[in-house]
């Protein structure tokens, strides 16, 4: 325990020596890259494309507990995450937003590259599950700022409910269906939750066009980051 | 996840120190209402070798450890590949609620630990772990572990007893909550690769229905088990000042 404190005071006295250092050589020593790898493990629930946004402190994409924004609503209710996106650059603290380049099937995995210039990068994602109504996968704020070049990060993200859309099931709310996206009236219960799952037509929902083979349980993605040479 | 980052730095500044072997004491319970989990196999290897891999697809003996419970195939590849294991720590099936507690001896080079066993009544569920980087520093660790799909057989949830790889069915409910006479509740895995089981479907009929599984008796939520692995270090005395 003393040995670890010990450790995290060299580790900071390191660190800010090195940032210093940094700031007087050249911007570029800051400079960040990270390859953000999204595997889907879920069974039937492909992703729409998946928004990653490179940040500093203080930006948040979502927040449980807290009311979606509309960009989150539209990403989540439809797939779409132009919206979120468009939020994401509108903030100051954001170093870099990309969006995936299509849909990650189940058993998939894509890689988004963010780049930012800070030593002091955080990750947020999202993505929604077609298969639902207002369900999207997500990490929220993971800092970055200990992984050196090369290293990587493994985390599984789990599956959260926007709370934007009342969870019918049925096919005409349901994007993987054939269903509407964005429908701008807020009819649930307008706050971000962790998902409750897929309730499903087997299971007695009687409005669901869903069986049961598209259920889940969390987490519903594997997240490796990877800093990388930028 | 700041535990985690700082995890990884220790770990890169004891590298330079000589690795020893290592004895784990290891213990893993069920967390599960009323799934039984079959012998499991516990190993220790290095970064090179696995049991399994998520988002990836399943081993001919991973499918047989995670549709009939087998893991001498499983077992054999590990060893084969330099890792140190041992199996059925639990002398049979480890109930819900049970636990076993066991030593695993492991070489130096071997610093990742994973395990696996079949979870009953599934169809070719297990619960699992895919290398842990082993703890170097004296101390108590607990994980929580997920039950996963090895994607190789359709979830039908027929208490058929197909137990071999490749034969559809469920082999056996050791806890005889399950009916029979289910229709069965779906095709095809829709995803080929080990993925997160999708848990129990179910119904609330014993002698028909879509499964032969009851809904109020055999679903879970992750996580399904504790692990706990409590490093004994070689060096009793001094220990604070080694980082």
């Amino acid at each position: 325990m003393k040995g670890s404190i010990k450790f995290g005071i060299i580790a900071a006295t390191l660190a800010s020596t090195l940032l210093l250092q940094g700031c007087n050589d050249d911007d570029n020593n800051m400079q960040r890259s990270f390859n953000v790898e999204v595997t889907n493990l879920s069974h039937q629930q492909p992703f729409a494309p998946v928004a990653a946004v490179l940040h500093t402190s203080g930006y948040t994409g979502f927040s449980r507990g807290s009311m979606a924004s509309n960009g989150l609503e539209l990403l989540a209710e439809s797939g779409d995450p132009g919206g979120f996106i468009a939020e994401a650059d509108s903030d100051n603290r954001v170093l870099n937003s990309v969006s995936g380049t299509g849909m990650i099937t189940p058993g998939g995995t894509e890689t988004i590259i963010v780049q930012g210039n800070s030593s002091q990068p955080r990750l947020s994602l999202a993505g929604m599950l077609v298969n639902t109504n207002d369900g999207f996968v997500g990490l929220s704020d993971v800092d970055l700022s200990g992984l050196n070049i090369g290293e990587s990060l493994q985390l599984h993200a789990r599956v959260y409910d926007a709370g934007t859309e009342a969870n019918t099931e049925a096919a005409t709310d349901v994007p993987g269906q054939g269903g509407e996206g964005i429908n701008a009236a807020r009819d649930d219960r307008n706050f971000i939750a962790v998902h409750p799952g897929i309730v499903s037509m087997d299971d007695g929902l009687t409005s669901s066009a869903l069986d049961a083979s598209f259920r889940f349980d969390n987490p519903a993605a594997r997240i490796i980051i990877t800093r990388t040479q930028p | 996840m700041k535990k985690h980052l700082t995890a990884l730095a220790i770990v890169s500044s004891l590298s330079a120190a000589p690795a020893m072997a290592q004895d784990l004491d290891i213990k893993i319970t069920n967390l599960t209402n009323a799934i039984y989990f079959t012998p499991f196999l516990v190993a220790a290897h290095d970064k090179h070798s696995r049991l399994f891999m998520e988002g990836s697809a399943a081993s001919s003996n991973l499918q047989a450890m995670a549709e009939g419970g087998n893991i001498a195939g499983l077992s054999t590849d590990i060893q084969a590949m330099g890792g140190n294991v041992v199996e059925n720590p639990a002398a049979g099936l480890l109930a819900p609620g049970g636990s076993t507690r066991f030593i695993l001896m492991s070489n130096k080079d071997n610093r990742h630990l994973s395990l696996t066993a079949m979870m009953l009544p599934t169809n070719d569920g297990f619960v699992g772990v895919d290398s842990i980087k082993i703890p170097k520093k004296r101390g108590v660790y607990t994980y929580y572990l997920k039950a996963y799909d090895a994607g190789t057989e359709a979830n039908d949830e027929l208490l058929t007893g197909g137990g071999a790889p490749g034969m559809a069915g469920i082999p056996a409910d050791p806890g005889g909550y399950a009916g029979m006479g289910g229709s069965g509740v779906t095709g095809a895995d829709h995803n080929s690769m080990i993925h997160i089981h999708r848990g129990t479907q179910g119904d609330n009929d014993p002698a028909g229905g879509i499964s032969d599984l009851d809904s109020g008796v055999h679903q879970w939520d992750n996580p399904v088990a504790k692990l706990v692995i409590t490093v004994m270090g070689k060096h009793k005395k001094h220990d604070d000042d080694d980082d």
